[in-house]
């Protein structure tokens, strides 16, 4: 095993395993979650200048921030949704350390979410995946490549009168990848790990229901899923250990072997 | 008839902008009164409950019969223009940077004969107005007017000094995406002035509202988030040296006091707003602002506030916003404090509840957002500093003044509780 590791930090060194960010700056106008107002929200990031070089601060420099466990690029665990309220290990400080490092499925839906901006991923399109990729095997991450990251502003949340639209998994999809593919969670480049119009789906919100009541974690608003192959990816996705937190921003990283196309 | 004032000329960018001056402030505790008295746009002197004389200016004892009975008493401010002239020298900075400048003794016709400053339309042996005017020191002065209206009276070189006619200003709206602030937006399109500056925060988000505003030529969106201290700065930056007038319509309203709401996560999101943006706003637009109160016929003017009158006294159905409230109405007055000599005045328009979503549940009277934006551009053509709208912002305010604790015990206990 000293030897696997020290082959792969070798690798990396050398730079023909890559290291693909698959996280958005967290700023101050990076959308978050829109729900009807009488409900409690999601903070969106904040910022304050603690000191800066200043009279506040002669020689240093540093900031306080603030926001929700869900803003930005971030891990949900399964106590997020009501469904795994009893999950065991349910929270970002006991989630198994497994779930953060694990082998990625990135399923393409590129060209559907472009056709159809409420594209909804079904278990054909996971079939046609393993069809060509092979089976998705227990303990994956299954990445939901919809090109979303690239969108930005009002495109990105694409809000209109009746709520808003953004691609997500059908519930049997999900159903599918939790009982027949037992995967350590579902990630996606959209605001939620559901499709915009989820709330109307049965149950509504499948995803959070489905994977979160299956003891699954989740990561939104990934980016740069365009990068990676397939399959052969390791997501590092490694939450901040808030005590019974729900979720957390953080740096979700992949690692893969650098191809010639690449260099 | 007075010129119409012409939009004022770009600014050479080679000549200094003039440091922003105040004439002199110096009163005694008693003229103080007079202030107040101006800031509500009141006309009142004190009698002499013994001898029935007016007296003035403010004083202890009566002049004539030495009583120290005076009742302040309102009157009409009618008179006539005994005597005028005008100032050509002065040791006063303010004044001297203003000559000439006309001034002028009004025979009041309750009696006393007062020094005012003169409307160009008064002349010699006129039927006047006299009223009490902030001015730039935010101390009470006569100001002069013709008996009627003139032609663009408002135009008038010194009467200007004393108001904050929005005509050919620049206007900062620090949420437009409320009620009142696009009403007021709306409003202002329509005073003359030169551009509104519509704040918006999150500006991808567009609605309907917005789309009105924005679709006015004199409307300019500006990305503005008073949660964000960076877009704050940002905008300040940016537009801080171009806003004459800045109207504070950010709110943060929810219903709820203090025991029935779970958590705080509402209650940090309404300060966020109401208190810390208030802040935020103070930090970025106020030393630009402050340093152009002398600039010009398009100086720097005036700050406002759109302030709940439950700043007053807590209403405890909307508990945690009155203390918001509360808390901005004795920021306005800090800031007060910290813009004066500067010119710039700071002015509170208070309302009851409004016709907004947030206000659906409660009952008649409420305020239309564009009567409250009325009654503040009046205010600002007025010149006053302390603006109420609507019934219910009277009454509050009044029995406030009468006696806060009855006022307190009103409101927290009996019917009033529940709105």
């Amino acid at each position: 095993m000293d030897d696997l590791l020290s082959r792969l930090a070798g690798r990396l060194a050398e730079g023909s395993i890559e290291i693909v960010d698959l996280t958005h700056a967290l700023e101050p106008d990076f959308p978050v979650m829109v729900l009807p107002p009488e409900f409690g929200q999601c903070a969106r990031f904040r910022i304050e200048e603690v000191s800066c070089y200043d009279e506040r601060g002669p020689a240093w420099k540093w900031n306080n921030f603030s926001c929700g466990e869900h803003t930005g690029t971030h891990f949900d665990a399964p106590n997020h949704w009501i469904s795994g309220k009893n999950a065991p290990n349910g929270s970002v400080d006991t989630v198994p350390l497994g779930s953060m490092i694990a082998p990625a499925c990135v399923i393409d839906c590129s060209a559907e979410a472009e056709r159809d901006e409420d594209y909804v991923m079904d278990v054909c399109k996971i079939r046609e995946f393993e069809r060509e990729n092979g089976r998705i095997r227990p303990g994956s991450w299954v990445l939901m490549r919809t090109d979303w990251s690239k969108r930005s502003g009002a495109d990105y949340i694409n809000l209109r009168e009746d709520g808003a639209h953004s691609p997500g998994p059908a519930a049997e999809a999900v159903r599918f990848l939790v009982a027949e593919r037992d995967i350590v969670g579902l990630g996606t480049e959209t605001v939620g790990t559901d499709a915009g119009q989820a709330a109307h789906a049965d149950p509504p919100y499948p995803a959070h229901f489905h994977l979160h009541g299956a003891g699954k974690c989740g990561l939104q608003c990934l980016a740069n899923l365009d990068r990676l192959p397939a399959t052969g990816s390791v997501v590092v996705a490694a939450p901040l250990k808030i005590r019974n937190g729900t979720g957390s921003p953080l740096r979700a990283l992949a690692l893969k072997a650098k191809t010639g196309a690449d260099s | 008839m007075t010129d119409p004032l012409p939009p004022p000329p770009k600014r050479n960018p080679q000549r200094k902008t003039r440091s922003a001056l105040a004439p002199p402030s110096a009163r005694t505790r008693l003229g103080i009164r007079l202030a107040a008295l101006a800031s509500a746009g009141r006309l009142e002197l004190q009698r002499c409950e013994s001898c029935r004389e007016f007296a003035y200016p403010p004083r202890e004892a009566c002049p004539i019969c030495l009583d120290d009975d005076l009742e302040w008493t309102r009157i009409s401010g009618g008179g006539e223009l005994i005597a005028a002239t005008v100032v050509h020298a002065s040791a006063d900075p303010y004044f001297r940077d203003r000559a000439p400048w006309r001034i002028g003794t009004v025979r009041l016709a309750e009696g006393p004969r007062i020094l005012a400053h003169l409307h160009g339309d008064c002349e010699t042996g006129d039927r006047v107005r006299a009223r009490l005017h902030l001015d730039k020191s935010g101390q009470a002065v006569f100001f002069a007017l013709p008996e009627s209206d003139t032609e663009n009276m408002g135009d008038d070189r010194q009467l200007r000094e004393m108001t904050n006619d929005p005509k050919h200003r620049r206007v900062l709206i620090t949420d437009a995406r409320t009620p009142v602030g696009a009403a007021i937006a709306e409003a202002l399109a329509d005073a003359g002035c030169r551009a509104i500056f519509a704040g918006v925060s999150e500006l991808w988000r567009r609605d309907e509202q917005l789309d009105r505003i924005s679709a006015q030529p004199i409307v300019e969106p500006v990305p503005l988030d008073l949660t964000d201290t960076e877009s704050v700065r940002e905008c300040a930056a940016e537009y801080g040296g171009k806003v004459d007038i800045l109207i504070h319509t950010a709110d943060y309203l929810r219903p709820g006091g203090l025991v029935d709401r779970r958590g705080i996560a509402m209650a940090k999101e309404e300060f966020e707003t109401n208190v810390f943006g208030f802040m935020r706003l103070a930090q970025s637009f106020g030393p630009p602002m402050r340093a152009r109160g002398s600039d010009g016929i398009d100086s720097a003017s005036a700050w406002v506030n759109a302030i709940s009158v439950r700043a007053l006294s807590s209403w405890p159905a909307f508990g945690s916003h009155s203390a918001c409230h509360a808390a901005l109405l004795s920021m306005a007055q800090c800031l007060r404090g910290e813009f004066a000599g500067s010119g710039v005045r700071v002015v509170n328009v208070f309302s009851g509840p409004l016709e907004t979503d947030w206000h659906d549940s409660l009952p008649p009277p409420k305020v239309a957002p564009a009567r409250l934006a009325r009654d503040l551009i009046a205010g600002l053509r007025r010149g006053v500093e302390d603006i109420y709208v609507g019934d219910v912002a009277r009454d509050i305010a009044s029995r406030w003044r009468d006696d806060p604790k009855v006022l307190e015990r009103e409101l927290t206990t009996g019917e009033e509780i529940d709105g």
